[in-house]
């Protein structure tokens, strides 16, 4: 056996030389013979009725395919939870950008004068633009009541506690939407023919959506319908559940052209029509006793959810259940719902609910320390979550996590205390202010409940004629390091060197369905499986007598070369199932909500400059309980760029709406941060293990996007001594909060107070 | 010239330079992140100089040395600064990388070892979303502390 | 990409006079195109209604800088990055370099050109405040001769100039004589590079006694063309800088400027970004006056 371990170990991207030398193809590097370009005619109005459809002059409309609603083979509809989602709009639209038509043709350069040369009147009906107007249900966009989802998640007696209640402590916080801004666009090339179905590559997620969509729309059974998984630039989230919508375009010009048809989207039609974070808004009331312990409180969190269903009623789910954070609540009524809006329907993006609902609550942790006279150290520090307690659903935290001792890390790696102090005194005769603020909070990883029991996700690791072994997930890479981890787990339970593994191309043909790449549950799940799978191949091989005990990678090596020789190419495969003790009421929303939680204490040191009101973050400690870090480079990547990404969420990144659509779908007007914009952003780990998770690990990929919204903005009040419960977070709502002009947030009631 | 070979394209005057490189000449390692010179995806050298390919005509690149990133590694040799991109988790999912070397190639030629402020400002025009950009700011130290771009 | 290239031609005559003649052949039919940094935006966008192009990008007419004892001549055709690295630039017209070194990232530098920037004339343009405060003048150049004009009046609305459809800039001459001022520029935006000004500010000022013997102040992002301070100006020059005449600053520059609300910013957070850049800079100015 080597001693050398692989997992834990900063072994290279294992795609990664592609990467730097330019090989890597992403879909728009693909072209296939005789293949047409597509493109989209899209709604111009919120909602209404589409009366006439004119194709305009000066264009030879003979020379495109054109689809339309009525040449989908199957069921107009993209599967997901719901079907009520169109393909595309057949006489009624619910959103700005939704797609009516669509148009292919050999040259890519006349489409764009083709989508303008249709034109569409439609008659207007009333349009709802916020989650307010929706729940006022004055006018119905969906169902019987714009409602998507609820939920209700109830523990203890909530009604008695305000009675015991020293202190009442109310807020309200919003959240807005946020573009994922993957730096490679949406695209889709599909080819049909009618002897081997249908064949889509594109840049997604996760391939087994795509598939079953496509199935749904073409009326097409599952053999003849594949998936390939291109290099994908960045995702996020942002391409779990839209590609389906764009492979199913692709694949209906296909169908009637005859021909490859691919659709790239440029930057501006992607950011006005594709998915964003769902905007949030959350109300608290929190019953606190005199020494500062939550005995109860209410949560209401709303989420808007667009047009359609969509994903939105999981968004709500995990925002729900992570709306109490790290927090003993010994009784809570937690009231979500999903509401419909005339807009783009909202998605997924890393985090998926919770950063919404965590941004809430350490705010109003923050919020309650002030009402109670203790600092905000001290009330997180009074409230956590101890070893054999139970969370908001009732489920008992069993691993030895000590969030106290996890904060003192935290206190210390930032240097709070002394900063804190430094900071006050100093702003009282500086111009620049400058504050420190925590947030403290929790993520969990893989599916929701018995979500990954639904999943039944299957891996196989297969045996190849040259020795090596081969991973086989449906599980993608695009950035996150899946390619990697999943092999550096296979060679680790076999013994191997990373050289010796291999992992296929997320093709559906070739892979079975290891579940969508989501929910942090690559690693932790996935991974655990691959690491059963492969010794499954093992197993085969000792039983084969080709395989000692103790053995060598290139004895091992030998004895696959003999056994493929032998029997032929071997798969071994492994089933997810459900561990013991992981038990979930779906009705009554109540027990082990997630095998496994990442704990983690974030830290950030803000300064704002009063000439401008920007705020820049000048130091940032991340630190997180992750189970076990399987390789130390792509993990500390995966941390800091979720907090890039989370800076961007709170600080810069702000969608402008005008009925329903995305004023500023333009790099230049959406503001991601560059180079010069972040701070050094320090990443410390702590390891527990994880009896769920490969090798240890939990997930971890969403985990940093929780956390820094709430702890700047905390720095932000620290610094300022004024509240902020909205963000984005820009110098104009600063500006105008100091100045006490025309408040462009609510300013939510304040403590209660003394009873 | 592209990458030392002499290229003969035929194509209207306005095509921009990124479209006749990934189109024209198969030279698909510029990538079309957002068609407005913001997110340096497209980056090239036109005469040793950082420039975005999505913003020129091409008809303003003829007689120019272009170099893309498909020729900076030669004979399967990975540059010096590809490997510590590789080294340092510098490409996570690799769509902003080609630009984003470029950039660092066209910095460190000009300042072989930038501060940690030259670095931020020599790659403002390169957006990352994946990284946070610390990883990318390792692989360029790295790169410059071991003498170099190639 | 939302053009058709085969609707648009761009021809490169090679030579400002070769261009000249095509300018004065067919005025108004043929725009000019330098290094492409705001016309190709357009183009990219299918928002480009001229259809033909004419390339003055590297014509060493148009990219020299001219060194004369008393002034400068920066060729319309020099770009960013030819004046972050020039040395008088950088000695005595600092403004300038700095300005350029806010515009878009360096590709966008190194193709981005100061007379671009002028025709264009967005009020949000990085460098034209820093002209405005150097006293510049244009040299502009047709098949009818040359005139020099200063750069003052030039801008005439939103978007608009004095350039003639048969003209091009070809030199921007700015004064050698203000190495002594303290000078200043600053620039608010959206984040730190690649930012579009919600407000900028370039200023020059010189005290003698303690007192503000002269002053120059000038904005982008605040009114349709770039704005030269006059009232402000008028209301400091001769004065000795002290807390009460900062916020006396402050509140005229706040109401001299005409502000806007657009998807950027908000016309009142401009206004008072505006105020506290003027009086950030005279605070500066009377630190600077007090080190002798």
């Amino acid at each position: 056996m080597k001693s050398e371990n692989i997992v834990g170990a900063s072994v290279p991207r294992m795609e990664g030389r592609g990467k730097v030398t330019g090989e890597a193809k992403y879909v728009d590097d693909m072209a296939l013979p005789d293949m047409l370009y597509g493109a989209t005619v899209r709604s111009r109005i919120p909602r209404g009725k589409i009366k006439k459809i004119t194709f305009g002059q000066g264009i030879n409309w003979q020379e495109y395919a054109i689809v339309s609603a009525k040449d989908i083979p199957g069921k107009n509809c993209i599967a997901l939870i719901e079907e009520d989602q169109p393909c595309l709009a057949d006489g009624m639209v619910n959103h700005p950008e939704e797609p009516i038509l669509l148009l292919a043709h050999a040259d890519r350069h006349i489409l764009a004068k083709a989508v303008e040369a249709v034109s569409i009147e439609y008659e207007s009906l009333p349009a709802i633009f916020s989650m307010e107007e929706s729940e006022k249900q004055s006018e119905i966009i969906w169902g019987r009541d714009n409602i998507f989802k609820t939920y209700l998640i109830e523990k203890g007696n909530v009604d008695a506690v305000w009675e015991k209640a020293e202190y009442i402590v109310e807020g309200e916080y919003t959240t807005g939407a946020q573009e994922q801004l993957y730096i490679e666009n949406n695209g889709m090339i599909a080819a049909f023919d009618s002897e081997r179905g249908l064949t889509v590559w594109g840049s997604l997620q996760c391939p087994y959506y795509v598939h079953k969509a496509l199935m749904t729309l073409c009326g097409l059974p599952a053999e003849r319908v594949r998936v390939v998984q291109m290099e994908t630039g960045g995702a996020f989230g942002g391409k779990e559940e839209y590609p389906s919508m764009i492979a199913a375009h692709a694949a209906l010009l296909s169908i009637k052209s005859g021909k490859p048809v691919k659709i790239i989207y440029d930057r501006m039609e992607d950011m006005a029509a594709t998915t964003k974070r769902h905007p949030s808004r959350t109300r608290h009331r929190t019953a606190v006793s005199s020494d500062g312990k939550i005995l109860g409180g209410e949560i209401d969190f709303t989420i808007d959810g667009g047009a359609y269903e969509t994903l939105s009623p999981v968004v709500l789910s995990r925002g729900a259940i992570h709306a109490g954070g790290p927090y003993y609540w010994p009784s809570v009524r937690i009231r979500a719902k999903a509401v419909a809006t005339n807009a783009p329907p909202h998605g997924a993006f890393r985090g998926f609910g919770a950063p919404q609902s965590l941004f809430a609550l350490e705010r109003h942790m923050d919020r309650i320390a002030q009402a109670v006279h203790l600092s905000p150290v001290e009330i997180r520090r009074r409230n956590f979550l101890q070893t054999g307690q139970t969370t908001t659903t009732g489920q008992t935290v069993s691993e030895p996590i000590d969030l106290g001792k996890l904060l003192d890390r935290a206190l210390e790696l930032s240097d709070y205390a002394a900063k804190k102090e430094k900071f006050a005194k100093q702003n009282r005769h500086v111009d620049k202010k400058k504050g420190i603020g925590i947030a403290a909070f929790l993520h969990g990883a893989g599916f929701t409940g018995s979500g990954e029991r639904y999943l039944s996700s299957v891996v196989a690791v297969e045996a190849c004629r040259d020795g090596s072994v081969r991973v086989l997930v449906s599980s993608t890479e695009f950035g996150q390091g899946t390619k990697t981890v999943l092999c550096q787990i296979a060679a680790e339970a076999l013994g191997l060197r990373y050289e010796d593994v291999g992992i296929a191309q997320a093709d559906t043909q070739e892979v079975p369905n290891s579940g969508p790449t989501v929910a942090s549950r690559t690693v932790m799940v996935v991974g655990k499986l691959v690491e059963s799978a492969a010794r499954g191949i093992r197993q085969a091989l000792s039983a084969s007598g080709m395989l000692a005990d103790s053995y060598s990678p290139e004895e091992f090596r030998t004895a696959c070369r003999t056994y493929v020789a032998k029997h032929g190419e071997f798969r071994s495969f492994a089933r997810y199932e459900q561990p013991e003790g992981v038990i979930w009421d779906e009705e009554k929303y109540r027990g082990a909500a997630y095998a496994a939680y990442a704990w983690a204490v974030y830290v950030a040191e803000v300064s704002v400059d009063p000439t401008s009101y920007n705020v820049s973050v000048d130091d940032f400690v991340a630190l997180q309980e992750v189970g076990k870090v399987l390789n130390p480079v792509l993990a500390r990547g995966q941390i800091i760029g979720g907090v890039a990404q989370a800076i961007g969420f709170v600080l810069y990144e702000k969608v402008i709406w005008e009925k329903g659509r995305m004023q500023n779908g333009q790099m230049t007007n959406y503001i991601m941060p560059t180079s010069a914009d972040l701070p050094p952003i320090r990443v410390y780990f702590e390891e527990l293990g994880n009896v769920h998770g490969a090798f240890g690990a939990k997930g971890i990929g969403e985990l940093p996007m929780d956390g820094p919204a709430p702890a700047i903005v905390n720095a932000v009040q620290d610094a300022l001594a004024v509240p902020f419960d909205s963000i984005p977070l820009l110098p104009e709502d600063i500006f105008d909060a100091l100045i006490g002009n025309a408040a462009q947030q609510s300013q939510p009631p304040s403590a209660r107070g003394h009873r | 010239m592209v990458n030392g070979q002499q290229a003969t394209v035929r194509v209207h005057t306005m095509e921009r330079l990124l479209d006749v490189l990934r189109h024209e000449l198969g030279l698909t390692g510029a990538k079309e992140g957002c068609g407005e010179g913001e997110c340096g995806s497209c980056s090239v050298l036109m005469d040793g100089v950082l420039v975005n390919s999505c913003l020129i005509p091409v008809i303003q690149a003829k007689g120019t040395d272009i170099v893309t990133i498909e020729g900076l590694s030669s004979d399967k040799q990975l540059a010096k600064l590809q490997q510590a991109f590789l080294d340092c988790g510098g490409a996570q999912c690799g769509i902003c990388t080609p630009g984003m070397i470029l950039a660092v190639h066209h910095l460190l030629r000009k300042r072989p070892q930038p501060t940690l402020e030259e670095i931020r400002e020599g790659l403002s025009g390169n957006l990352c979303r994946c990284t946070g950009y610390m990883q990318i700011f390792d692989a360029v130290t790295q790169a410059a502390q071991r003498g170099g771009v190639t | 990409m939302r053009a058709h290239p085969a609707d648009y031609e761009l021809v490169v005559p090679g030579t400002l006079s070769a261009v000249l003649s095509l300018l004065a052949r067919e005025p108004g039919a043929w725009l000019p195109i330098a290094g492409g940094t705001d016309l190709m935006v357009q183009y990219s966008a299918g928002n480009l209604s001229a259809r033909n192009l004419v390339s003055i990008w590297n014509l060493p007419d148009l990219r020299r800088i001219e060194v004369f004892p008393g002034e400068i001549h920066i060729g319309a055709g020099c770009t960013y990055t030819g004046l972050r690295e020039h040395e008088i630039v950088n000695r005595e017209f600092g403004l300038l370099s700095t300005v350029a070194s806010w515009t878009g990232g360096i590709a966008n530098q190194n193709r981005g050109t100061l007379g671009g920037n002028i025709v264009n004339a967005s009020p949000a343009a990085d460098s034209l405040p820093a002209l405005m405060v150097y006293e510049a003048e244009l040299i502009l150049v047709s098949m009818r001769g040359e005139r020099r004009i200063p750069y003052g009046g030039f801008h005439v609305g939103y978007r608009k100039t004095r350039l003639q459809p048969d003209e091009l800039i070809r030199a921007v001459c700015l004064p050698r004589r203000f190495s002594s001022y303290h000078a200043h520029a600053r620039k608010v935006g959206a984040r730190n590079a690649q930012a579009i000004a919600k407000v900028c500010l370039a200023a020059l000022g010189r005290l003698a006694d303690g007192v503000i013997e002269d002053i120059r102040l000038a904005m982008g992002s605040v009114a349709p063309v770039p704005l030269r301070l006059k009232d402000t100006e008028r209301t400091v020059r001769g004065k000795r800088i002290d807390p009460p005449l900062v916020e006396l600053a402050r509140k005229t520059a706040a109401v001299e400027i005409r502000p806007i609300d657009d998807m950027r910013s908000t016309a009142r957070y401009r206004a008072a970004v505006a105020g506290n850049l003027v009086a950030e800079f005279l605070e500066q100015l009377r630190a600077a006056g007090t080190k002798t």
